[in-house]
């Protein structure tokens, strides 16, 4: 099991980054997989446009910690325009590839992190 | 750092004792047992030694011992063998086996496979422990029934099954009895003088001994179909030249088995009863899969909420500690565990199993280790889980 994940995917799934919650976040956004139950969720801060802020829970495998840790470390500090154009393609390349299985079930961060822009945008809307 | 192997189900270091028994039959001693000359007789003795350590284990005879490949290649010989004589006989009432929903791969992908030849086959339910109901067996009895084959225990949740009725019921309607008991032997007594069991499956990777290579016990009388054509070895049932170093090491393993199986496992089953409670205790919210009683004495089996399972072996190696799951994370199909969704799990619940199987070389000092690691590591998985948060 351990070698079918690169060395990066197994750092950040060890030591996971930006690991946690914001408790007066802009936007929160959640993707899941019903199937197995994968479950993650980002919070953003957003001032001025650019996200200053962002953290990550996930339950599931190593390596949908592993893509959760990594999307928040793309996503910090772009605006949300830059950071809605991240695709799972992206994160998979920045974790140097994921075992093919697991492509389509563990890597929802992409996801999480776009239903949390547009949580973000929503709300400024209401406002 | 320490490293602590508690994946004994999975499979078992080589005993030393084993290992010298077999050593000189890849070399000197290197002998076709069908030759009729002295270098052919030396193996051939050798494999007919090990028939009798093999039968002694279990209480056979030795002629009713046969080698084979493993654990799988026993399974398919016992459903295939006795299937394929029973096709044409039950031709009109409808060929018909009867197991249970838990069964390991190797039966349970076999019957798979003779449904799609056109065999009829029930797989009996579980109660939330991974119990068979004898009842539910009995009335699922058909004309065509000709094979009950049911594991003796559980590979994953450890649960011991009601073997002994089991068979009383397969004999009341004439029906055959295979059981895999893999698991079970050198475990717990496994004794084929005192249960009306028909075929039984063993493999010698479990017990200590090599890989690849295991026996099928086939009760006198009992006939069944080769699945494998050739030169006609172990008395027709199985042909191919005989893997003589591996029958020796089973032999050996199964010698040491029976002298030591009382001592270790009462052993065992402390050190086991001890990391059961521990872990109940200082983990919140963490539960016992199977039975609390009828399980192996080597086998723990836990549940978390709002872990999943790939990660918390992943992050245990990483502490040095060998476990096994069945999450669906961490399966070639990515498929939660049949065992645990029959004993009434839901996918999420199988992500978080965990399971713990000791043996031989399992110290106080490594269930003293894990006691102390295992509620750190659920800890901070449990920090990153959104579910564990939402509670």
């Amino acid at each position: 099991m351990m070698s079918m994940y690169s060395k990066k995917v197994m750092e950040h799934f060890l030591n996971p980054r930006n690991m946690g919650v914001i408790e007066d976040a802009d936007g929160v956004g959640t993707a899941g997989n019903p199937v197995c139950g994968d479950t993650m969720t980002i919070y953003i801060k957003v001032k001025n446009g650019r996200i200053v802020d962002i953290k990550f829970q996930t339950f599931g495998c190593a390596a949908a910690i592993a893509t959760s840790s990594m999307i928040t470390e793309l996503a910090k500090g772009k605006t949300l325009e830059e950071a809605e154009k991240i695709t799972r393609d992206d994160v998979a390349d920045a974790l140097d590839g994921l075992p093919p299985i697991k492509m389509h079930c563990s890597n929802l961060a992409a996801d999480a992190l776009k239903a949390a822009i547009e949580d973000c945008r929503k709300k400024r809307r209401e406002k | 750092m320490r490293r602590v192997y508690l994946d004994y189900a999975a499979t078992t270091p080589l005993d030393r004792e084993v290992l010298e028994a077999m050593l000189p039959y890849f070399s000197e001693k290197f002998g076709n047992p069908s030759s009729l000359h002295s270098f052919g007789r030396e193996a051939h003795e050798a494999i007919e030694t090990s028939r009798e350590k093999v039968a002694d284990l279990i209480g056979a005879k030795d002629n009713e011992i046969i080698f084979t490949s493993g654990g799988t290649e026993s399974d398919n010989l016992a459903l295939r063998g006795i299937a394929y004589l029973n096709r044409d006989k039950l031709k009109e009432k409808g060929p018909h086996i009867i197991t249970s929903s838990i069964e390991h791969p190797a039966v349970l992908e076999t019957c798979k496979d003779l449904e799609k030849e056109g065999f009829e086959v029930k797989y009996l339910n579980v109660d939330k422990y991974g119990l068979i109901d004898l009842d539910e067996l009995q009335n699922s009895v058909t004309k065509g029934t000709f094979l009950i084959s049911i594991m003796f225990a559980n590979n994953e949740i450890g649960t011991i099954e009601p073997v002994e009725e089991i068979g009383k019921i397969a004999r009341e309607y004439n029906v055959l009895f295979h059981t895999d008991a893999v698991q079970a032997v050198g475990k717990i007594n496994v004794d084929v003088k005192k249960l009306p069991v028909d075929l039984l499956s063993i493999s010698a990777h479990k017990i200590y001994g090599p890989k690849g290579v295991g026996a099928l016990f086939v009760r006198e009388g009992v006939k069944l179909k080769s699945i494998q054509t050739g030169g006609g070895h172990e008395g027709g049932t199985r042909s191919g030249t005989e893997n003589v170093p591996g029958i020796v090491g089973l032999g050996e393993a199964c010698r040491l088995a029976k002298i030591r199986m009382e001592d270790d496992n009462s052993r065992i089953k402390k050190l086991r009863d001890k990391l059961i409670k521990g872990i109940l205790d200082s983990v919140e919210e963490s539960y016992l899969n199977g039975h609390p009683e009828k399980r192996l004495p080597n086998n723990a089996h836990f549940r978390f909420t709002a872990i999943e399972g790939e990660s918390l072996i992943l992050f245990l190696d990483q502490k040095g500690i060998a476990a096994s799951t069945g999450s669906a994370c961490s399966s070639k199909k990515l498929k939660a565990s049949h065992v645990l969704l029959a004993i009434g799990l839901s996918p999420v619940e199988a992500h978080g199993s965990l399971r713990l199987t000791l043996g031989r070389e399992n110290t106080e000092e490594d269930v003293n280790y894990v006691l102390e690691v295992l509620p750190e590591v659920i800890g901070k998985l449990r920090e990153i889980s959104p579910l564990w948060r939402e509670k």
